[in-house]
């Protein structure tokens, strides 16, 4: 057992864990914050994707381990007060359908537009390439991305 | 019967003020964008164990021994079992759709006992206090086999010299139809052509991976389970395992997608009620995709022969469709009735004096295939749109205008299909412009014309689907004439809270539709009460015990329909509280939504929150009336729903890598009345890229000994963002006339209309090369290698004509 301290949403949690435990394990069942689902388990389909001091990752493809001294946001840590505008833009453009892929989707767009606050559709496409959605076709994932960017969006 | 367009549809609502025709953005998002879920797999009891599997590694082989006691030994493990534990009370996984009284429908036992027939297949479980010491333990588990020939291909798996999957043989049934003199048809038409396409085989892949939680209590079961259809396997579990059904609650939560992969009785919801039994704890088993890949119902995967005999001038005279099926190594729910859901849509649009049609149920050692999104009759458009485009090649004549000379023309609604089906409504004219208007059609032929002359090496391809579908499953009588184990009603309740409020109950089972959202609409519409003081109940059989659940684009057509006839009770039975209220006779009341007021004398009249606060207070009821205005209905249909479009894709070939792009998509559908635009749009877009998907990336590959090949995301290919085009959408609305809302079916419309689209647009690219045909998916070697084989062999393709 390897002792980590990781910042979950705000708040922090020190436990000691396997070092082979996945850090989507750790946040869905040893911190309980099951808002992160899990798609597959080859790293393919972006579900369980947060942001780690800021910049997206999978967490299906990161140890428990690794985040040790790391800031976490998940899905249900996004929203301050009110719905971010991602969650507002997704919701607004009809941009979820099963929703399970949603929140990784809301946190890998939220570092998109980090990365580039003023993409094409073209760009947002190529940037969402990591997470896969099969209800909505994506387009209104793209729509959902534009709008936010244009509320001038960038990550928190 | 009018059609108007989507836009004037929804100005008139807008206009009207009525929630039919608005875009509201979903209730059910709040928890969706916020994480606060409640998938299966979130699911934790106290006490709680966790399963997995030991699944055979052979295609086909004999169980020879099973010994679990290595693993039981294990860290954290409290059982592990094989197959023989649970011989006298598996019981078998059930056969829903018997389609031929001579049906062969094989024993399935929930965990292999004796021979495993697909890789996969559950031979043992254990179960350990966390999910990581049960996939630990899995290894420990030492399972003797002895191979058996794996039997993969169903053209070949008929013959005499085959391995047998079942000692019965390969053949599971043999089902026909025939309507019209097909004979004179072929002899007098002085056009035949032939032609043979594959289906591939395809995997669901719902977003969320299979899960099931179960606790036993006091010989009380509830069961939490990723599934689509909560009734029905309520049913389906008291039958197979012999608990009565009354202490079975079965729980759909959250669920994330299915696609028809969770319309299923699957063996780990049967066993881990057997083990939460064995055990007195609560159990959870969640699949890895993996896993999943392997044994989730995979969909498609036929060979289709069909025959089409036509005049000269391009009326079509006669059909002939032959079918081999692959069933896979079981039949599961309705297994063997997907491919009969095909057989009426073959015809599709087109008027014709004959049509025949011969399905081949076969067995092989692979997965089962079910219920895949469209179910039949993505397969059955596929092959008349593909032979419609061959046969208007055949003919030197447009696309378009083949199908123009064979279609029902709007006058003639209602029409008998030659497959014996009655269509209510449509307007294929209508569609057809308005999509060819905003594709371009004229144009695009233009520049498609240019870059042929110029020997442009991207060359455009232009491709056509006019399609139509049955969905809205289904008329219970015309079910029972199939052979189909249970009805086709939905039921719904209305209840009205003493607030005013409304809870509404339906048996309909969303799992990303958005019933909760547009079930408000239709009862916000109807009761006149406000949108957000409406909640919908759904999904757990103690909360909403009565429901045929949610597949085949039946909840709105049918669910909805429920819901509608539910509120119109409370109406009636407001009605006479009412009358009491304001001391007038029920029959001078008017019924605006949300108040009844005295004919005449608007101001007198009472809301539907104060009937409802008054009937809950049962002071001053008139005599005999019962102190409540709750009301449920069960609605069953007179007919199939047939929404249809016309969808244009155009394609960009690069004829020196194959590659095939999607320039443009246009899609013009029909579904009926829209109640909300947004859920429409967004049910059109996913169900053309799953259609896409199966034209150009996705394909579940068995090597030859039956290993899949396919089990990971990394192998099959889900087509991400940047794989898919914009889709251009709009609609024509042409009012159902067999339901008293006018709303057609929608969410499998996308699936079975574009797969024929991009093919013919590839097709149509590349015929002047020789290529007659590309199977699917049409991958860029594919593409290359049609194209090198067509030069080779000169301008007439070997797939041509016969006559």
């Amino acid at each position: 057992m390897t002792r980590i301290t990781v910042n979950v949403d705000g708040v922090a949690y020190e436990d000691d864990v396997e070092p082979r435990l996945l850090l989507v394990h750790y946040l869905r069942e040893t911190v309980g914050k099951t808002g992160t689902p899990i798609g597959c388990d080859t790293s393919n389909c972006g579900a369980c994707t947060v942001l780690m001091d800021g910049t997206s990752v999978k967490s299906c493809a990161v140890l428990a381990v690794q985040a040790d001294g790391r800031s976490i946001t998940t899905i249900e840590g996004l929203a301050n007060g009110e719905w971010h505008p991602m969650q507002q833009a997704f919701h607004a453009e009809h941009a979820l359908q099963c929703g399970y892929c949603t929140p990784g989707m809301i946190l890998a767009a939220v570092d998109l537009l980090r990365d580039n606050p003023h993409p094409t559709d073209q760009e947002i496409r190529d940037g969402l390439e990591g997470n896969l959605c099969r209800c909505t076709g994506y387009q209104n994932i793209v729509s959902a991305v534009r709008r936010a960017a244009e509320a001038g969006v960038t990550a928190q | 019967m009018t059609t108007t367009t989507g836009a004037e549809a929804q100005a008139a609502a807008e206009k009207a003020g009525t929630e039919f025709g608005t875009p509201r953005p979903r209730k059910e998002d709040a928890r969706l964008v916020t994480g606060q879920t409640t998938w299966t797999d979130n699911l934790t009891l106290p006490g709680m164990l966790h399963i997995a599997f030991v699944r055979s590694p052979f295609a086909h082989a004999r169980i020879t021994s099973v010994d679990v006691s290595a693993a039981r030994g294990m860290p954290g493990v409290i059982a592990a079992f094989s197959g023989a534990d649970f011989a006298d009370e598996q019981g078998s996984l059930p056969c829903a759709w018997p389609v031929t009284p001579d049906i062969v429908i094989p024993a399935h036992p929930p965990m292999a006992t004796e021979e495993v027939r697909y890789v996969g297949e559950a031979v043992a479980c254990v179960v350990a206090r966390d999910r990581y010491a049960a996939a630990d333990a899995v290894s420990a588990v030492d399972v003797e086999y002895e191979p058996l020939p794996p039997v993969l291909d169903i053209r070949t798996a008929l013959d005499d010299s085959s391995p047998k999957v079942h000692e019965a043989g390969n053949k599971s049934f043999e089902w026909v139809f025939q309507n019209g003199d097909l004979d004179a048809a072929f002899r007098e038409a002085p056009v035949v052509i032939e032609r043979n396409y594959r289906q591939q085989r395809l995997i669901p892949s719902a977003m969320e991976p299979r899960a099931v939680v179960c606790s036993c209590v006091g010989g009380e079961f509830t069961l939490w389970s990723a599934t689509q259809i909560p009734h029905v396997l309520r049913v389906m579990l008291a039958l197979v395992t012999g608990v009565p059904e009354q202490n079975i609650r079965v729980i759909a939560p959250d669920v994330g997608g299915g696609f028809g992969s969770k319309l299923q009785v699957t063996a780990e919801e049967v066993l881990a009620m057997l083990i939460a039994r064995k055990l007195g704890r609560p159990v959870k088993w969640t699949e890895s995709r993996s896993e999943g890949n392997m044994t989730v119902h995979h969909g498609r995967d036929q060979w289709q022969r069909i025959r089409v005999a036509a005049e000269r001038d391009g009326r079509v005279r006669g059909l002939s469709v032959d079918l081999l099926a692959d069933m896979g190594a079981y039949l599961m729910l309705v297994t063997p009735g997907v491919p009969l859901l095909g057989a009426f849509m073959f015809p599709a649009i087109y008027k014709m004096d004959a049509y025949s049609f011969r399905c081949t149920g076969v067995f092989t050692t692979k997965m089962p295939t079910d219920a895949y999104r469209g179910a039949g009759r993505p397969e059955a458009t596929f092959g008349i749109e593909r032979t419609m485009d061959e046969l208007a090649n055949e003919l030197g004549m447009d696309p378009l205008e083949v199908r123009q000379r064979n279609w029902i023309t709007h006058g003639e609604f209602p029409y008998t299909t030659i497959a014996g089906l009655t269509y209510d409504s449509g307007n294929y004219e209508a569609a057809t412009a308005r999509a060819k208007e905003l594709f371009g059609y004229d144009q695009l032929r233009q520049e498609q014309a240019a870059r042929r002359a110029s020997g442009d090496p991207v060359q455009l391809g232009i491709g056509v689907s006019t399609f139509t579908e049955m969905c809205g499953l289904a008329p219970s009588r015309v079910l029972g004439s199939l052979a189909y184990g249970a009805g086709g009603w939905e039921n719904a309740s209305v209840r009205m809270l003493p607030t005013g409020k409304v809870e509404v109950v339906t048996g309909s089972s969303a799992h990303g539709q958005g019933h909760e959202t547009a079930w408000s609409q239709i009862v916000a519409d109807r009761l006149g009460v406000p949108f957000e003081d409406i909640r919908v109940l759904h999904g757990d059989t103690q909360v909403s015990p009565k429901g045929m659940d949610t597949y085949g684009s039946r909840s709105l057509t049918v669910g909805g329909v429920a819901v509608l006839s539910a509120c119109d009770k409370v109406i009636e039975k407001g009605k006479v509280i009412a009358a009491g209220m304001i001391e007038a006779s029920a029959n001078d009341l008017e019924w605006s939504p949300g108040r009844f007021a005295v004919r005449g004398d608007p101001e007198k009249g009472v809301t539907i929150g104060e009937i409802a606060l008054a009937t809950f207070a049962a002071h001053n009821l008139p005599d005999g009336v019962e102190p409540s205005l709750d009301s449920d209905a069960t609605y069953d249909p007179d007919n199939f729903s047939f929404p249809h479009g016309t969808h244009l894709c155009a394609t960009e070939i690069d004829t020196e890598t194959g590659m095939v792009t999607i320039r443009s998509y246009v899609a013009v559908d029909d579904v009926g009345t829209v109640v909300n635009p947004l859920i429409v749009d967004g049910q059109v877009h996913g169900g053309i890229a799953q259609g896409i998907a199966q034209a150009l990336y996705e394909e579940a590959v068995y090597d030859e000994d039956g290993n899949l090949l396919t089990t990971t995301m990394a192998d099959y290919l889900l087509p991400s963002a940047a794989d898919l085009p914009h889709f251009t959408t709009d609609r024509t609305v042409t009012a159902a006339t067999t339901n008293p809302m006018g709303v057609k079916g929608v969410g499998e419309a996308g699936t079975i209309a574009s797969t024929p689209a991009v093919v013919n647009a590839i097709i149509d690219a590349l015929r002047q090369f020789g290529v007659r045909d590309v199977p699917m998916p049409c991958t860029p070697e594919r593409v290359w290698r049609a194209i090198q084989a067509g030069r080779d062999s000169g301008t007439q393709a070997q797939n041509g004509a016969v006559r």
